[in-house]
């Protein structure tokens, strides 16, 4: 690694069910706008811009990155689409951290969204293909039968899940940006929610949400410059995994933990329950925070459920699990992993407003997509690595 | 002054043509005659269903054609109360890994002619066919699976591959 790469500008639309008051372009604008405003920059700054987005079929529109590439003032510069489908706002800002560490550019615009509201991702999800039955209906109904497996091997009590969908909202009370407001939500009413993919109930699943967020990466020299604090990346990675394996293990996989590995050996943590102040994870269903907990070796296996219901992951836990509400209150599908990774630096930095943990030095964004198939995270910290 | 145009509607439609390839050329001719062909790997031994004609794991050729029963036991599952586009199948459904027997990863069907509430992990499924005559090369020559009332598998028979 020939730079040092540091996160001087973060910015995030309010994210809502349906953005009507802006296009596909004045939505991408709208969080990058507040990222360059953030960061001190005007788009004269920027050398390169690198974006993402899940599935074109979300929005059944090919190729976005083409037609947004002057809304990002990309032109005469260069614009590149990164794709590891949900965890793709991961993987995006993880692609813009390797131009700054590579030394090719010196300040990247990173940016991720989805507007859901334009198409139908759920029945996106939902194809009929000639290769397995046409059974399968949206996210849920892939996810809930490994959750029900978790809860199996783990022998988590039933009300675990509600826990985390209960603490998530109330979060999200504290971050303007949210997209959902559930002041009254409660265990009784989760549990009152209907059953949509059992045992994943509504109030335990995420929204579909329009919204996007947008970062400005730099080196070494870009952060002297640069007029607030910035989070310094400590450590990044990515793996993957196949889709149909022998012993591929959907609730605690591989691909996840040797990601955690590789990503604590470089931040040098080895005891990341300890080390680590504050964890922005991928949870788009209840029930995988305690599965993240464990496979990102937070828990022991099959007892991440005890962090949850020890109060460990509430914002004045020990550990606080996603303050700013996650993927559970809003989720602009593509920009969900780098909602996940600008939480991450917004709460090193010290700037994370209502939802700041006290005292955070060292954080985790956390991503995932595909069938538990992707995996994208990165360690920031408030100390120069 | 007239209302601001705030969306168009476009429908987007997508079809395309599926090249099976050898592995998956096979297993569709196989269940236009009522048989479960997976592939096992030399090195292994794991069976694949549906074969890919490699094997994942070892990063190999698996071209040994191994015919697996239409029976196995459902690992996991999911009852489905969102109605489908795609499926014809009146909510609510249950979606189940099923784990057949002689085959190392499970497939993923419905479980039908059972009452939801007595659908569970362990439970000991068969396949149900289109009739005779109906059998094409295509996964929806099975329609579903049925309880085939053999006593439930043990979780330690099925543990490893949930």
């Amino acid at each position: 690694m020939a730079e040092r790469c540091a996160v001087i500008g973060v910015g995030q639309t309010k994210h809502a069910a349906k953005r009507g008051d802006v296009s596909m372009p004045g939505l991408v604008r709208e969080a990058a706008a507040r990222a360059l405003e953030d960061a001190g920059l005007t788009w004269r700054g920027i050398d390169a811009v690198v974006i993402g987005k899940a599935p074109d079929m979300f929005e059944g529109v090919m190729m976005p990155e083409l037609f947004l590439a002057d809304a990002l003032g990309a032109v005469g510069k260069p614009i590149m689409r990164v794709h590891t489908a949900g965890s793709v706002g991961g993987s995006t800002a993880l692609v813009a951290a390797y131009l700054v560490q590579a030394g090719v550019h010196e300040r990247v615009l990173t940016v991720a969204f989805e507007k859901q509201s334009e198409s139908n991702a759920m029945w996106a999800l939902t194809i009929s293909v000639p290769f397995q039955p046409p059974v399968v209906a949206g996210a849920g109904g892939y996810f809930a039968p490994h959750i029900r497996a978790y809860i199996r091997r783990s022998e988590a009590p039933a009300h675990v899940g509600m826990l985390v969908a209960v603490k998530d909202r109330l979060n999200a009370l504290r971050n303007p940006y949210a997209h959902l407001r559930l002041p009254d939500i409660s265990l009784e009413q989760v549990a009152a929610s209907p059953m949509l993919w059992d045992p994943i109930r509504y109030l335990e699943a995420c929204p579909s949400s329009d919204g996007a967020c947008a970062m400005v990466l730099t080196n070494g020299d870009g952060a002297k410059r640069s007029p607030g604090a910035p989070a310094w990346v400590w450590g990044t990675a990515m793996r993957s995994e196949p889709v149909i394996a022998y012993g591929r293990d959907q609730v605690n996989p591989r691909a996840g933990r040797e990601c955690a590995a590789d990503l604590y050996g470089q931040a040098g943590i080895t005891n990341p329950r300890r080390e680590i102040d504050v964890a922005a994870l991928y949870v788009p269903f209840s029930w995988y925070a305690p599965m993240w907990l464990e496979n990102l070796g937070f828990a022991e296996e099959g007892r991440g459920w005890k962090l949850v219901e020890d109060g460990v992951t509430a914002i004045d836990g020990d550990l606080p699990v996603n303050p700013s509400g996650g993927v559970l209150s809003s989720n602009p599908i593509g920009a969900s992993g780098m909602l996940r990774f600008a939480e991450a630096a917004l709460q090193v930095q010290g700037r994370a407003g209502e939802h700041q943990v006290d005292g955070a030095r060292v954080a985790l964004g956390h991503a995932y997509g595909g069938g538990s198939q992707f995996f994208a995270m990165w360690i920031v910290g408030s100390e120069k690595p | 002054m007239s209302e601001p145009v705030t969306s168009i509607r476009r429908p987007v439609r997508l079809e395309y043509d599926f090249t099976a390839g050898r592995a998956m050329s096979r297993f569709l001719l196989g269940l236009a005659e009522g048989r479960i062909l997976g592939q096992g790997c030399p090195e292994c031994a794991r069976v694949y269903l549906p074969p890919r004609g490699t094997c994942p794991t070892c990063g190999v050729p698996a071209e040994e054609e191994v015919e697996v029963s239409p029976r196995g036991t459902v690992t996991t599952f999911c009852v489905v109360n969102i109605p489908s586009q795609v499926l014809v199948v009146p909510v609510p459904y249950v979606c189940a890994n099923i784990l057949l027997d002689g085959a190392d990863v499970p497939i993923f069907h419905l479980i039908q002619e059972c009452p939801i509430e007595e659908v569970r992990m362990g439970l000991r499924v068969e396949a149900v066919w289109v009739p005779a005559g109906e059998l094409k090369a295509t996964f929806e020559s099975i329609r579903h699976f049925r309880p085939s009332d053999e006593p439930d598998a043990a979780y330690d028979s099925y543990r490893e591959h949930l």
